[in-house]
């Protein structure tokens, strides 16, 4: 097989010989679909006994017919059954009582019957083992290097001396990188048993980049001192450089799990942007202590919940079409409150603190009426769950990345509205000077209550996003607020950008510290280191430029 | 000297009617509610019940704490949302003792260790737990402790310039990281179990009539007096400095005078009063755990203060007092309605109440008068 496909020319002259002695040499030769020598293959499995189902086997993968694969991989997985009426042969799949019947040399479907119309065609332990072998050397030579690279990591996990071979004779013919690298680790790894010590020599220096944690194992043991003391491995210049290879390694792995915990980081940080970017602009911008900050991210969640329940058919959708819904409930209800409560109390920011608490109380009561105290569930769609395997120690879960990348996705467009729009243009001049502002004919009432809008409904589509990291109930904006004006007075109030490094910050600090001290202590540290650095600059990293008195 | 701080007291409250009114009804009631629970039968419609005597012992602890946080909100403008903090240490020093009186008596009868040691697996005493089987340790350190913790805290806040809501949001982290910490089991305060099933306190069983009677008039007597040591505190020179520095923290300062001095005596003075309002909480409530350092809790108190009218001391106790009437009838018969009560609090006072419910009755008694004159 494998030499047929070095020698193109050779099958074609074969090809020919076939069309003129077709009736001797059928059941050896690749021939085209309806291949009459795979029929009768087939029509031999039903009456063969175990011993006779491996020559067929062998037979089938020499035939090189592309659909001996299915009948191999249904043999194996107990779904090739015969009819008792014409001893046929068919690929069943269980449908309930009956049996949905596809021929394998067609792939036509032949219908459903009744179970007991049809027989299993059985295997052993060792027949199985045949065929999965049988497989693998059948998708060694797929032109898709992902189910070649399948096949390989199939025939790792049982290596012989005849797969080792056939491994070895494939290696000099593979083109793609991944495959190659698969075959070489694990024929290094089946090296380091070998009784030659050149050859186990050799295999520990080819292993050396490799991140695999069976060869980590591997090599540890061979440098261990058993208490008799002596080594796994006698030769002590192969402990040498076994003990190189494991250096090298150490570096890598230690290299990704800085990687890791980097990206770990940013994604907590984008956590805290998240909660406090709201903020950023109610609080930071507009001056206005706003307690209610995280209910109004709780109700972006229960937004989501409610959105996934109107669309229980689209889940991957509900979340795209969630965050524009809950920018307009939070930012409606942000609108709300800053022309019913906190325009009547601009310029005293402690009263404006306890009005608006009493609207978190309010808004959480409302929600615990509405839809109980008990958390509610949200789905995860399915393109959010999973990770992407980077190599064999560094996997980062999709979520992780997306936080980031929605996070510093909503920061660009919040700093593109104040920087870019006749909204964002009036935001700052009322900010920095309201009575010119007004002067210039300004609305500020109105640019207040938009700011304020745009603040909530931002802190809606956090909420969108935590409805993904965490539970949704009544309580969810509560636990973050503590944490959302830390994030805000660290960056420095009025500052964007100021919020979204220190969010980022305090997320890389909390990662970094939770190894050593756990997550509460971690989170106890970041807080009491807070609390002395507002001692040492009042006015956070990042202070407003400007001349400003205290009252 | 002494004979002097008195006759300054007196002098304070003859210019305080609402606060010689609300002496006078504190000792009424130190007097008369356990004479009601002592004396009559359980069947005479004069009778007080125990749990109503405890349950007045808690709103006086929590009118002592309201009195705290009215002396550096109302006068000094310091709005501390982590009060809660300070009053949750001094009941945790009392705790503290409290256990240690326990001893052998404990379910797993261990004569040292309190019950969630041995079942934390713990072999001896942790440092901080030692000297608190003394009770005149554990009444130290129900002052020290906040006090101590209210003079570091302050100092560095206070000669930094942390002001106005920066400083409040500081105090809600420090209280905050606090609640987080004492919900760990590994700190050796019980997690979030906190402290429970106490036996007695110097030698007397605490649910002996006897020993809540002793505790009702202490906790009476004990915000009476604070009440006069606060009137006192701000009617005096200082006192004076103090409400400048609310009213004109610069120019204060610009007049020579140390802001964050005063600032910070204050300050303590406050923290230790919420302390000692703790540890008089609880040995009669008999339970203290970390979610009274919740940042919530916290911004309750103030909440009290300003619904009784902010500033004038009287009105912080009565504010403690009706609240938690209110808190205590609408919780029991109309569950959900307290958060929209206690929610719509908050914004009506604010927006409307300015002066709390004292400054609606001087308005109207004003209003009265000036009726009259004309």
């Amino acid at each position: 097989m494998t030499h047929r496909r070095k020698c193109p020319a050779l099958s074609a002259l074969c090809l020919l010989l076939v069309a003129s002695l077709a009736p001797v040499l059928r059941a050896n030769e690749p021939v085209t679909a309806d291949n009459p020598g795979l029929a009768s293959l087939l029509a031999q499995l039903p009456e063969a006994s175990y011993a006779d189902k491996r020559d067929l086997v062998a037979k089938m993968v020499q035939s090189q017919d592309p659909k001996v694969r299915t009948v191999l991989r249904a043999l194996l997985e107990d779904a090739l059954y015969v009819r008792t009426s014409d001893n046929q042969v068919f690929v069943g799949e269980i449908d309930g009582d009956s049996v949905r019947l596809t021929d394998p040399l067609t792939g036509q479907a032949a219908g459903a019957v009744a179970s007991d119309t049809i027989s299993m065609i059985g295997v052993n332990n060792q027949l199985r083992k045949t065929l999965r072998v049988a497989l693998a050397q059948f998708d060694l030579t797929s032109p898709d290097a992902a189910v070649r690279r399948a096949a390989v990591k199939e025939m790792l996990r049982a290596l012989d001396t005849e797969s080792q071979a056939l491994l070895r004779s494939r290696l000099a013919g593979e083109h793609d990188a991944a495959v190659r690298s698969e075959i070489r680790e694990g024929l290094a790894l089946a090296d380091l048993d070998s009784a030659e010590a050149s050859t186990r020599f050799a295999a520990v220096r080819e292993l050396s980049t490799s991140l695999n944690p069976d060869v980590y194992n591997r090599l540890s043991a061979m440098v261990q001192a058993a208490s008799d003391g002596s080594y796994g491995e006698p030769d002590p210049a192969i402990r040498a450089a076994a003990q190189q290879s494991l250096r090298v390694i150490e570096r890598y792995r230690n290299f990704y799990a800085a990687v890791q915990t980097l990206i770990y980081g940013l994604s907590e940080g984008s956590v805290f942007v998240l909660i406090a970017i709201g903020l950023a602009i109610t609080f930071g911008v507009m001056g206005v202590i706003n307690m209610a900050h995280g209910e109004l991210m709780m109700l972006g969640a229960y937004t989501t919940y409610v959105v996934q329940l109107l669309m229980p058919n689209h889940i991957g959708l509900s979340i795209i079409v969630a965050i524009p819904a809950a920018f307009l409930v939070s930012g409606v209800i942000g609108i709300v409150i800053e022309r019913g409560i906190v325009s009547h109390l601009y310029g005293r920011p402690l009263e404006t603190l306890l009005a608006t608490f009493g609207v978190s109380l309010i808004l959480q009561q409302t929600v615990r009426d509405i839809f109980s105290a008990n958390n509610r569930p949200v789905i995860t769609p399915e393109w959010l769950a999973g990770s992407l395997q980077i190599n064999d120690v560094l996997a980062i879960t999709y979520n992780r990345l997306y936080i980031i990348v929605f996070t510093f996705g909503l920061f660009l467009a919040l700093l593109a509205v104040l920087k870019r729009t006749r909204l964002g243009l009036q935001v700052r001049a009322v900010s920095q000077n309201r009575e010119m502002a007004k002067a210039m004919g300004v609305r500020t009432a109105w640019v207040d209550a938009l700011t304020f809008g745009l603040g909530s409904g931002i802190a809606g589509i956090a909420g969108v996003a935590l409805s993904q990291l965490t539970n949704v109930g009544p309580n969810l904006g509560q636990s973050y607020i503590v944490d959302a004006f830390m994030v805000v007075v660290f960056g420095g109030v009025g500052n964007l950008w100021g919020t979204e490094v220190s969010g980022n910050a305090l997320g890389a600090v909390n990662k970094l510290l939770e190894p050593y001290a756990g997550a509460v202590l971690a989170k106890i540290f970041v807080l009491v280191f807070l609390i002395f650095f507002i001692q040492w600059k009042p006015r956070g990293l990042f202070p407003q430029k400007g001349r400003h008195a205290d009252g | 000297m002494a004979e002097s701080v008195v006759t300054d007291v007196a002098a304070a409250l003859s210019a305080d009617r609402g606060g010689r009114l609300l002496l006078l009804l504190l000792g009424a009631v130190a007097v008369f509610v356990p004479v009601l629970n002592v004396l009559p039968g359980d069947a005479s419609f004069l009778h007080i019940s125990g749990y109503t005597m405890t349950l007045t012992a808690k709103y006086m602890t929590y009118g002592m704490l309201a009195l705290a946080v009215d002396l550096i909100w109302g006068y000094c403008g310091i709005l501390s949302l982590g009060h809660g903090a300070f009053f949750a240490l001094g009941g945790y020093a009392m705790g503290m003792y409290l256990m240690r009186q326990i001893g052998a008596r404990g379910v797993y009868g261990n004569p040292l260790l309190p019950d969630f040691m041995v079942f934390l697996n713990w072999k001896e005493l942790p440092w901080f737990w030692h000297g608190f089987q003394s009770f005149p340790y554990a009444l130290a350190m129900v002052v020290l402790v906040p006090g101590l913790l209210a003079l570091v805290f302050g100092f560095l806040a206070f000669r930094s310039r942390v002001s106005g809501v920066y400083l409040s949001i500081i105090t809600q982290a420090l209280t905050y990281a606090l609640m987080l910490a004492f919900f760990r089991n590994d700190m050796g305060f019980g997690g979030n179990n906190g402290f429970t099933d106490f036996k007695d306190i110097l030698g007397y069983d605490l649910q002996a009539e006897g020993t809540r009677v002793a505790l009702f008039v202490c906790t009476a007597l004990a915000l009476m007096l604070s009440y006069a040591l606060c009137r006192y505190v701000v009617a005096s020179r200082a006192g004076r400095v103090i409400v400048a520095v609310r009213d004109a923290e610069s120019r204060a300062r610009f007049l020579g005078y140390r802001v964050e001095f005063y600032k910070l005596w204050v300050f303590v003075l406050s923290a230790i009063l919420a302390g000692i309002a703790g540890a008089l909480y609880v040995p009669q409530i008999g339970i203290i755990n970390p979610s009274e350092f919740s940042p919530v809790n916290s911004i309750e108190i103030v909440i009290w203060v300003a619904i009784g009218g902010r500033g004038t001391l009287y009105g912080a106790v009565v504010g403690a007092l009706l609240v938690n009437l209110a808190k205590t009838y609408l919780t029991g018969a109309f569950p959900s309605v307290w958060l929209y009560g206690l929610g719509a609090l908050f914004i009506v006072v604010t927006l409307f109440l300015r002066h709390g419910v004292v400054g609606v009755i001087d308005q109207w008694r004003r209003f009265r008068l000036a009726g009259r004159a004309a």
